[in-house]
């Protein structure tokens, strides 16, 4: 009887042990994530910087960081897996449909037309200031995002960190979300007269396709996203640097 | 014979909403709901939820008063449901839509394609069988609800019928679009594979329905019990032996052959999506089953036998 219990409270202690290690090398990968994708977007803004500082314009601007923007941002998909996993408190969806209108924004809009990004003989200039727009926005947004988890994580979080996460959106989202949407609007006449990502009938699967419709939808797609995304975040903020206790509407 | 006292107080707030003195120890939780709707009309025994703790689980209407964890003066707490429908109202709802909507499409109703082709049909025979396939589905389901279907709950949530109608009547219409289109493609292997999708369907109808009948018989009228299911004389229902919800798998295999007979991609997407919700589904019921009966035969699977 008395070994029996013994081996009760060893196992138990086994458990508790294999827990501690497990939250441990979750803490430690999620800190390097954090960490990596801070300094990604740093290496971007810098290099942003220096491009316009060096050459005067933001022709070509895109081009030259295109590849590391592609890199990092589809990078963060890994993210809807920790929320998936719940690891990170943040509701899947949440974190889903921002991380899906980033990566469509980056290879379904900009990469695929490079007119709108590398356009030197330009009619409309305004084409490559929306590119210009989100990507600063997005790159402001994402230093203070990933710099404010690598500093929670460490239990160190410096109090501008945590301000300028919580406050930068306010200003950035409605301006990064202008960006975005102006860039597809411009897109749209090159895609209607070059017809990609586009399928018509007849053919053997007898669906069809027209990727310019696509894009009307997803643009009046952000008329309801956005307000529910931003206000989430002003929910967040009230919570995070006000300690008001919200609470949600009952399902 | 003594007599019990009921408050009923608000799950959130705690406010005392409803005393009543004077109650049967045999109450049922049904009679209960129905006295205090008296003094809340607003809320009709449909949308009420009463339960011992605030956070616990809904007592069944069934359930008796003197046979609760509680003393002579009873405390029960009160959730609103929300506005709710009946589940007959929303399933003749949602199945009448795309019956409707995907012979607007086979007869070519005007707007939806170019003017020439109004009310023109279409020169292949598969177009006809598919419209037949589709409108016998649904019309099968309609009198299924009426006549067969013995549903465990009466209501569900109001929105509810605003998200399935979507679903149903738009995936109707994205079909209908597409087999009924002048410029449709049939199959590529042609009669053969025609043939073997109507057989697929027409096995996998019969089927589905033998499920909603054994079912159906498993419980009797007015009764919301419920019984282990098991094969009966009728061959297709001996895929009990290895399935817990073979009605979710006839529906899977109707819809395969639906995609095969015409080639459909909207059609093989709406099998897709359709084959996650019922194995969600499935999945479920079958969990609620091994929860609810210890003798569960054990090598049923949820949804395909041995693999899901």
């Amino acid at each position: 009887m008395a070994s029996s219990e013994e081996d009760g409270t060893v196992e138990e202690k086994e458990n508790n042990n294999k827990k501690r290690t497990k939250s441990a090398l979750v803490t430690a990968w999620l800190t390097f994530y954090n960490i990596a994708m801070t300094a990604g977007w740093l290496v971007l803004a810098i290099t942003m910087m220096r491009f316009y500082i060096q050459r005067g314009t933001h022709k070509g601007l895109y081009r030259s960081i295109a590849r590391t923007l592609k890199f990092f941002q589809t990078f963060a998909l890994v993210e809807v897996g920790h929320c998936a996993i719940g690891i990170v408190k943040t509701s899947v969806i949440v974190n889903g449909v921002q991380v899906c209108s980033r990566i469509f924004m980056v290879w379904f809009v900009t990469n695929s037309i490079r007119q709108i990004s590398t356009c030197i003989i330009c009619q409309k200039i305004q084409n490559e200031e929306s590119v210009i727009l989100f990507l600063v926005v997005w790159t402001v947004m994402e230093i203070s995002r990933y710099s404010y988890y690598t500093f929670s994580l460490l239990h160190h979080l410096p109090y501008f960190i945590k301000w300028a996460r919580y406050n930068f959106f306010i200003v950035l989202y409605p301006l990064g979300v202008a960006g975005e949407l102006l860039t597809i609007y411009a897109a749209l006449p090159f895609v209607r007269r070059s017809g990609m990502y586009s399928m018509r009938l007849p053919n053997k699967y007898n669906v069809s396709f027209d990727y310019y419709y696509c894009l009307i939808i997803v643009m009046l797609s952000y008329i309801p996203l956005f307000p529910q995304l931003y206000l989430h975040m002003l929910r967040q903020r009230r919570r995070v640097l006000h300690g008001e206790v919200i609470v949600e509407k009952d399902e | 014979m003594k007599h019990y006292e009921v408050e009923i107080l608000d799950a959130k707030t705690k406010d005392k909403l409803c005393f009543l003195d004077k109650v049967e120890p045999n109450a049922t939780i049904g009679e209960i709901k129905s006295m205090f709707h008296k003094s809340h009309p607003q809320w009709y025994p449909a949308r009420q939820s009463i339960r011992l703790d605030p956070k616990g689980k809904s007592l069944k209407d069934e359930d008796v008063l003197q046979h609760l964890p509680v003393g002579t003066t009873a405390t029960f707490y009160f959730r609103d449901l929300g506005a709710q429908i009946s589940w007959v109202t929303v399933f003749l709802t949602e199945y009448t839509g795309p019956l409707v909507i995907y012979l607007m499409f086979y007869f070519r109703v005007p707007f939806i394609y170019a003017s020439k082709y109004d009310f023109t049909t279409s020169k292949h025979w598969v177009v006809h069988l598919a419209c037949m396939c589709h409108s016998f589905h649904y019309v099968k389901r309609l009198l299924e609800t009426l006549f067969v279907h013995r549903f465990s709950h009466g209501t569900m949530p109001l929105r509810n019928i605003f998200k399935n109608c979507t679903y149903y009547w738009g995936f109707a219409a994205w079909m209908a679009y597409y087999i009924n289109h002048p410029l449709y493609t049939p199959p590529i292997y042609g009669e053969q594979q025609i043939r073997l999708a109507l057989i697929i369907f027409l096995f996998c109808q019969i089927g589905n329905f033998s499920i909603h009948i054994a079912l159906r018989n498993l419980r009797p009228p007015g009764s919301k019990t419920r019984k282990i299911p098991y094969p009966t004389k009728n061959p297709f229902t001996w895929i009990f032996l290895l399935v817990s919800c073979p009605n979710y798998t006839y529906e899977l295999g109707s819809w395969l052959g639906f995609t095969l007979m015409t080639q459909c991609l909207p059609v093989a997407f709406f099998t897709l999506v359709g084959f996650v919700q019922m194995t969600v589904w499935a999945k479920g019921k079958h969990r609620s089953y091994l929860k609810e009966f210890r003798d569960y035969p054990p090598l049923r699977s949820p949804i395909l036998p041995f693999i899901l």
